[in-house]
């Protein structure tokens, strides 16, 4: 018994990468498995958050509050990781932002968003330029 | 002044791709464009006649200690693909004043101006820095730059084509960062020279062996590795002339060169070669990109997506010489990875020229094409000749480092197969030949005129090089023999 609420405690104790695990293959399974294209890049997105709290989980430090410099407090976590992702994030926003004004220009286009009518308009158009 | 070229590599085209959107006007920012790519080619020229006289330059910015800061790092390698990328892209700009005025609405010339430079500084920065998350955000630079400059394609469907390579791209890049993050935990550095001396001391090889593979993945979707290639051939077909130029012939060679970094000067020879069976997996996917993409090439219309799909063959090549790791191999690998973009950049450029005079690139549209555009016609043969490897061009000197490459390892059925995927590129090479020249001119080519001066100098600058340098091979190949020995030698 006692081992087994040992093991079900090392479980939840990293349940942080369980959850940066679970939002890395739902976000990457919406990318591949939905035709929408706005559904596609919310995964992308939720693809893209996962590695957030994969480098943040890295950068805590047991007990250490946020990295701000205070004479007060010993104990930090790693500023580095924090710093990085806050570099991610700009990347992921701009990757969102860029994705869904191709989607706008893209519904200008075809009047419609969704992958599989789009494919199938594409042989009205011509070989050329 | 010197001390800082590293730094000003990357800040001129940056600050000139925020110069080129400001001045909005399409002739200011195309000079602005032009100046920004002859200083980033003289940048780099310099700093590669530093790292030729004495070895490798490193770069603190802003004064940071590497653990912990970014630098950049010259070595052969880098400076090499360094002037590759700034050299393509300051010859390609006086090409690009009239095929951009043809392509894009004039209110956008401006911001076709900003992206091109601002791609041209992501790639510069993943070539030049030593850091693996700064190389991650350069990859974005660049990537969203070309993301846009395809987006501008005047076919509704490059903005399919872009938003496909937004979706594959970005999963590219995340896989590099989620291995990135991998090497960090178990290392706790980002700079690659560090990461390369830690590596071998980490006790629990398991999380760095996930490392690499998301590594290599993620940047195997950006060099388009067969089967991972599916977004190139649309970009590639659909976007500007300019940007297919451009990227064509800069953007996955800059990943593969990211991909010869971390595979020979980070993770080290066990890791890689052993642990990782990544010989005979890069060799097999390297054959059947050369076999698949070439008969892919063969049956396409589309004289930009079959070179598109060539391009995914000859990728093929360069990794297939890379995976040998052996100096011959690796090479053979680098001189093709030189001479390939000097190939694609002149086809490219003529195709572009073509479609500046008809408005067509379908091959049926354009044949006879070489009776009316003779001078642009006899670039884009020379270059393909080029392509398929005849003696006394580029391709040839390429080819013959990987036939010797596999025959040094007593591989005669690799140089065997080597030589057969030239029979296909001779296929559809051969193709665009019978159109140009055997076929009576198609009705879309009445009243077509030779391109004009300022297109037909850049395109036979780049198929003359790619003669040239099949003849006078100190450049290319001696270098690249520099760098391989370097690599090759560096393993651990």
């Amino acid at each position: 018994m006692n081992e087994m609420a040992g093991a079900v405690g090392a479980f939840l104790a990293h349940y942080n990468q369980y959850i940066t695990v679970f939002l890395m293959v739902a976000g990457l399974y919406i990318v591949i498995a939905r035709g929408n294209m706005v559904k596609k890049l919310v995964g992308l997105s939720l693809f893209q958050t996962s590695v957030y709290l994969l480098y943040i989980s890295a950068g805590k430090v047991a007990g250490g509050t946020a990295p701000i410099v205070d004479p007060d407090i010993a104990v930090y976590s790693h500023p580095l990781p924090h710093v990085l992702i806050l570099t991610a994030i700009v990347v992921g926003v701009a990757t969102l932002a860029l994705g869904l004004a191709l989607v706008v220009r893209i519904n200008e286009a075809y009047g419609t968003i969704e992958e599989d009518e789009i494919f199938a308009r594409g042989g009205e158009d011509r070989e050329d330029v | 002044m010197t001390e800082h070229l590293p730094a000003l590599q990357v800040v001129l085209p940056l600050f000139g791709a925020l110069l080129a959107a400001l001045v909005r006007r399409p002739s200011a920012a195309w000079l602005v464009s032009l100046a920004a790519s002859v200083a980033a080619f003289a940048v780099s020229a310099a700093l590669l006649a530093h790292v030729l006289d004495g070895g490798v330059i490193t770069y603190r910015l802003g004064g940071w200690d590497p653990a912990l800061g970014i630098e950049y790092r010259v070595d052969i390698l880098n400076a090499i693909v360094l002037v590759l990328v700034s050299g393509i892209a300051a010859v390609s700009l006086p090409y690009a004043r009239l095929s951009v005025a043809a392509e894009i609405p004039g209110d956008r010339i401006a911001w076709f101006y900003a992206m091109y430079l601002l791609a041209l500084a992501g790639l510069l920065g993943i070539a030049i820095t030593n850091d693996a998350f700064n190389a991650f955000v350069f990859l974005e630079v660049s990537s969203l730059s070309s993301y846009a400059l395809i987006a501008m394609g005047r076919a509704r469907r490059a903005l399919v084509a872009s938003y496909q390579y937004l979706i594959m791209g970005t999963i590219g890049a995340t896989f590099y960062v989620i291995g990135v993050g991998f090497l960090y935990m178990m290392t706790g550095t980002l700079n690659l020279t560090l990461i390369a001396e830690r590596i071998a001391e980490v006790q629990s090889i398991r999380p760095i062996l996930a490392g690499i593979a998301f590594i290599l993945v993620g940047i195997s979707l950006k060099l388009a590795l067969f089967p991972l290639h599916a977004w190139l051939p649309n970009a590639y077909a659909f976007a500007p002339s300019v940007a297919t130029v451009f990227l064509s012939a800069t953007a996955t060679k800059v990943a593969i060169y990211l991909f010869v970094r971390y595979v020979y000067s980070v993770f080290g020879a066990s890791l890689v070669w052993v642990d990782l069976p990544l010989t005979p997996i890069l060799l097999a996917l390297s054959i059947a990109a050369i076999f698949g993409a070439g008969t892919v090439a063969v049956f396409q219309s589309n004289l930009k997506r079959m070179f598109a799909y060539s391009s995914v063959a000859q990728v093929g090549y360069i990794t297939l010489g890379l995976s040998l790791v052996t100096v011959p191999g690796v090479t053979g690998g680098l001189v093709h990875l030189l001479n390939h973009a000097l190939i694609k950049g002149a086809i490219f450029m003529g195709l572009g020229a073509i479609v500046f005079r008809t408005g067509r690139i379908a091959i049926d549209d354009i044949a006879g094409i070489g009776r009316v555009m003779p001078l642009t016609t006899a670039a884009i043969v020379l270059a393909g000749l080029s392509l398929v490897g005849l003696p006394g061009t580029a391709g040839f000197v390429s080819k013959w480092y990987l036939v010797v490459a596999a025959l040094d390892l007593g591989w005669w059925w690799l140089a065997l197969l080597i030589v057969l995927g030239s029979m296909i590129t001779i296929a559809y090479v051969g193709r665009v030949v019978e159109a140009a020249y055997f076929r009576a001119p198609a009705e879309a080519l009445a009243g077509v005129r030779e391109a004009p001066l300022q297109m037909l100098v850049p395109t036979w600058l780049l198929a003359a090089a790619t003669v040239w340098f099949g003849i006078d091979t100190r450049l290319t190949a001696g270098l690249a023999e520099r760098a391989a020995t370097m690599l090759v030698g560096g393993l651990r």
